[in-house]
């Protein structure tokens, strides 16, 4: 029920805006009036509503995490440790 | 414990309770709207659906059956159930069918309510009306953080009712139990991470609100929802099916708006008491993280996905479904 998706905000009218989700996935008439979307922002929807503007230096910033996590040799935990420690504590 | 369904498919489908050492456990807690949305409710539903009213709800919804019926059973004996992806689906239906009532039946958590309560300001057709079952999850947590025999060590919070409340949302019951709590994402790895973040917590003793969700939750949410929310609803106490009557969970349409209260219109009562599951179903241990599915005595001999006993089995996010789903037969606690 609470599943949201993020996507990227392509055009605005009004109360409703484009968002495109990706792979060729655009959606029509979301509903961004519970938020100040603008065309550029990625957006969570839920249920043809967004419910939030996603921090895109907050999401960038956690993809290199994961990337950074991912690259981590597994068998050294030691550079695991200190991205928990250094970027998310 | 965490308290969300997408959480519980996120761990189950990527199989993280495995990758966790032996004294690990991560439990399912009320994080399924569906399951726990009061059987007198679905009843209210059903019976107005065959006195025809057209009833418009989520997928899901419309096969949890209540006392007796749920409202396909509704559907197949003559009543008018239609599945709608949104609140606007329902906005447009009852405007394209003027000479119809509807009954748009509002279930889900405070990330649902919000698109509700704005198209509730925006006067929608006067032959639709609303019968909430919308539920509040902060109160919930905090119900489940004192209970003795659950004796969870720490909450990974659900990321998208967050994004709307804020964590300040969650403050008051932080203090008053003390317990670590982790506000997570959906993806895997913020799974994973949350997890570490908690574990930290608990082996330094130090127990802290933090965000691994950073991309979506802030300290005070969103506050154009919680706006809309709080101009249409009043909170009030709520009824988790198999769980409890609790305070301050429920969100009732405030006396501005009764001409779109379903209740009100046709002089119905909000969903109380304690009321049971199939004979022998454990799903309101199952609902609370009591007990890990195959625990139950039906599941996947009587109850299966196929032919559902118990809403934990129906919902998407149903932890018998998901599991049911994934064909887990073995409970997956502590290993020590």
């Amino acid at each position: 029920m609470c599943l949201a998706y993020p996507g990227k905000v392509v055009k605005v009218d009004g109360d409703f805006a484009r968002v495109d989700f990706g792979e060729g996935t655009i959606k029509e008439g979301v509903n961004v009036s519970l938020v100040e979307a603008k065309i550029g922002n990625y957006v969570l929807v839920h249920a043809g509503y967004a419910i939030q503007i996603v921090d895109e230096a907050e999401a960038q910033q956690t993809l290199e995490y994961w990337r950074q996590i991912l690259a981590a040799d597994p068998g050294n935990r030691s550079g695991y440790e200190q991205q928990l420690k250094g970027g998310l504590s | 414990m965490h308290v969300c369904g997408s959480h519980e498919w996120t761990i189950t489908h990527f199989g993280i309770r495995t990758l966790l050492p032996d004294n690990v456990e991560v439990r399912a807690g009320p994080g399924c709207p569906v399951c726990v949305t009061p059987a007198a409710d679905i009843d209210m539903a059903a019976q107005l659906s065959l006195e025809g009213k057209t009833i418009l709800t989520y997928g899901d919804m419309t096969r949890a059956r209540g006392s007796t019926l749920s409202l396909s059973d509704a559907k197949a004996s003559g009543g008018e159930v239609r599945i709608v992806y949104s609140v606007h689906d329902a906005i447009e239906i009852a405007k394209a069918n003027p000479k119809r009532e509807h009954v748009f039946f509002a279930v889900g958590f405070e990330t649902t309510a919000p698109p509700t309560a704005y198209e509730i300001l925006q006067q929608p057709p006067h032959n639709l009306t609303f019968l909430t079952a919308y539920r509040y999850v902060p109160p919930a947590v905090e119900a489940v953080a004192n209970s003795p025999d659950l004796a969870v060590s720490g909450f990974m919070n659900a990321g998208h009712a967050s994004t709307v409340t804020g964590m300040k949302a969650y403050e008051s019951c932080f203090k008053s139990t003390r317990k670590p709590m982790v506000f997570a994402g959906f993806e895997p790895i913020d799974v994973l991470i949350s997890i570490a973040m908690l574990l930290r917590q608990i082996a330094s003793n130090d127990p802290k609100m933090e965000n691994e969700y950073t991309r979506a939750v802030t300290w005070e949410g969103n506050l154009r929802a919680q706006a809309a929310m709080d101009k249409v609803f009043d909170r009030v106490d709520g009824y988790w099916r198999g769980v409890a009557t609790i305070p301050g969970s429920g969100f009732r349409i405030r006396s501005e708006f009764l001409e779109c209260d379903t209740r009100a219109r046709f002089g119905l009562k909000e969903a109380s008491g304690d009321e049971q599951f199939v004979p022998q179903a454990r799903c309101g241990e199952v609902i609370l993280g009591k007990i890990d599915p195959p625990e139950c005595p039906l599941y996947m001999k009587t109850c299966t996905p196929a032919s559902p006993k118990g809403p934990t089995m129906v919902s998407a996010e149903g932890t018998c479904k998901i599991w049911a789903d994934h064909k887990i037969l073995a409970t997956m606690r502590c290993r020590v």
